[in-house]
């Protein structure tokens, strides 16, 4: 087919124009959609923020009110520690587990199949069904988790009901359900390394640790960028999990920036404070993702 | 001598490698084997807290999962949800994810920051408008022209699907994989005289089946274990998902774990149906997709 066709010269100009013309048809049926049903909603939200909008009874204007109120609400504060402790716990252990698993994966074996199916399996359980059966694995006196540790001598925390340890049993829990996702881009990542890059290190003298740190991690960094701003996002808006195992508790200790955001949207119904709230949280994920989008990069420079 | 130990050290090797992924798996699937063997045990059985295995084997649960409530109409009101979720999101992923990644337009920079922007933003915030545009989109659903009167998208799949269709995530993923391709490869169609379209269609398309692969497995996923958006929208009771349905188990007052852990098991199934075919061909056809 490439043989028969004609060969026509176009000026750099008028090709690039009508590329153009191209990728505004390409997106155009993607971005109304995006415009309709995300922009808009996040417009009116933002809209609300500078509102006492409350659903019900009338709403008025109350200018930057609801912000300067943030920076004196002490639960703001706690919601916002909490939050930022999750995710310092959740995105390094989630890239950690996720690419271990990966690497473990990434052999010429049959039996990698069956345990590449069985490593995702959480992945496909629902919240509901994932924070009832976490529920009764973290239970102090019958919880397998602390028998297990008891084996080893152990005295397991009282987990959901301690406010050191509630955190970090949502961090695990929440690992151990979403590492599944990541994996499988880590793998398809892994699988995209050229086979040669190995060779040459394995000819330079590099042990398995020197070809991880300077073939392995360099040839994903782009996977890396990925997988950690989606991490970093999700974990800045981490709520099912607080909300289905410990209500925020105790003693506030679980308390997540959504978390709050929906105690005060929709059980106290000040939509306006709430979405006030959002707009602070959307910036600082903004500012988190920029300085990761940066450290990824220089990393691999 | 060297070949001996080389073989000494692979075995070695090997076996480390057995006990970690074994170990790894157990953490992984242990949780679930409780759930089927609760989801066989009679209610006594399972507040009596007694060993993994049930004693009287029993399909009480199932049956009581399938009729207490409409469950069938759940998994389909759910599989609809899911199978347009995963067409829509794959279908609009990949052209503007080409777009972004290898096609020339204004503002192409700043739309694709609006559209990461946008994922920073909390579900929660933009949940009370979206319902209200849903509601009062004109024209539909006995909507007039202001959107008054009716009951736009509400109850219907369209609540659902609509809004996901063309996620950040989607295109976000696809732009990523495009990225990794040479422009070089284009750039000879385009010396042949092939069009924009065809450019994408015969030449970029095919080598990114394992990242939509990839992508409609994930979205499927999403779709089918989404909880509170559906909630929200499809308050008939006709149209209800699984999820939601399995939620009715749940009860402040006691929880019926039998069913729960049942309709568990069934909710479970299509999406591990799904993921045992699709992962045939997701990994290795990315690793095949011409990727050197």
């Amino acid at each position: 087919m490439s043989a028969v066709a004609p060969v026509r010269r176009r000026r750099p100009g008028r090709a690039r124009r009508h590329r153009q013309r191209h990728g505004y048809l390409f997106i155009a049926l993607p971005m109304l959609l995006f415009a309709v049903f995300t922009v808009l909603p996040i417009a009116m939200a933002f809209v609300l923020s500078f509102t006492d909008y409350s659903v019900i009874g009338e709403t008025n204007w109350t200018a930057l009110g609801n912000y300067t109120r943030i920076f004196h609400d002490p639960y703001f504060t706690t919601a916002l520690v909490n939050t930022v402790v999750y995710t310092l716990m959740y995105v390094p252990l989630g890239i950690a587990v996720a690419l271990g698993a990966a690497m473990l994966l990434n052999r010429r074996v049959r039996a990698v199949k069956i345990y590449r199916t069985m490593f995702y399996i959480p992945v496909i359980s629902s919240t509901v069904a994932t924070a009832t059966i976490w529920y009764w694995l973290l239970n102090p006196q019958y919880g397998l988790l602390n028998v297990f540790l008891g084996w080893f001598g152990i005295d397991g925390p009282a987990w959901l009901h301690d406010s050191t340890w509630a955190m970090p049993a949502i961090v695990m829990m929440a690992v151990w359900a979403g590492f599944g996702t990541n994996m499988m881009i880590y793998l398809a990542g892994l699988k995209a390394v050229p086979r040669e890059l190995y060779e040459a290190a394995r000819l330079d003298g590099a042990n398995a640790w020197q070809a991880f740190r300077h073939v392995t991690l360099p040839q994903l960094r782009r996977t890396t960028f990925f997988v950690s701003t989606l991490l970093i996002i999700s974990a800045f808006q981490v709520f099912d999990q607080a909300y289905v195992l410990t209500k925020g508790g105790p003693g506030n200790s679980t308390i997540t920036l959504v978390y709050y955001i929906y105690n005060k949207g929709f059980g106290k119904l000040e939509m306006g404070y709430a979405s006030a709230i959002s707009f602070v949280l959307a910036a600082i994920i903004l500012v988190f993702a920029i300085v990761n989008a940066r450290a990824v990069d220089r990393e691999n420079r | 001598m060297t070949t001996v130990s080389t073989i000494a050290r692979r075995r070695v090797n090997s076996a480390v490698w057995y006990v970690a992924v074994t170990a790894l798996s157990l953490a992984t699937v242990f949780p679930l084997i409780w759930t089927l063997a609760t989801s066989f045990k009679g209610e006594g059985e399972i507040l009596g807290g007694s060993g993994l295995l049930p004693r009287d084997f029993s399909l009480g649960n199932y049956a009581d999962a399938l009729t207490e409530v409409p469950f069938v109409r759940y998994i389909l009101n759910s599989l609809a949800i899911a199978l347009a979720g995963a067409a829509t999101n794959m279908f609009f992923g990949g052209l503007a994810g080409y777009a972004f990644a290898k096609l020339e337009f204004r503002f192409k920079r700043s739309l694709f920051l609006t559209l990461i922007a946008s994922m920073s933003i909390p579900a929660v915030v933009t949940m009370i408008p979206l319902f209200l545009i849903l509601k009062r989109f004109p024209l539909l659903g006995g909507n007039d022209l202001l959107g008054e009167g009716g009951v736009g998208f509400i109850n219907s799949y369209w609540a659902v699907i609509l809004p996901g269709a063309a996620g950040g995530f989607a295109i976000f993923f696809m732009r990523q994989f495009f990225g990794t391709l040479p422009d070089e490869l284009g750039e000879a169609a385009r010396i042949d005289g092939a069009g924009e379209f065809t450019v994408f269609r015969r030449v970029y398309l095919p080598l990114a089946k394992g990242p939509l692969a990839v992508l409609g497995l994930l979205t499927f996923q999403a779709g089918w274990n989404s909880f509170m958006w559906p909630l929200i929208v499809l308050n008939n009771r006709d149209m209800m998902t699984v999820q939601v349905g399995l939620s009715a188990f749940v009860t402040d007052h006691q929880t019926q774990y039998g069913p729960l852990m049942a309709g568990t098991v069934i909710a479970s199934l299509p999406v591990l149906v799904v993921f045992l075919f699709g992962q045939r061909y997701l990994i290795d056809g990315i690793a095949h997709s011409g990727i050197k």
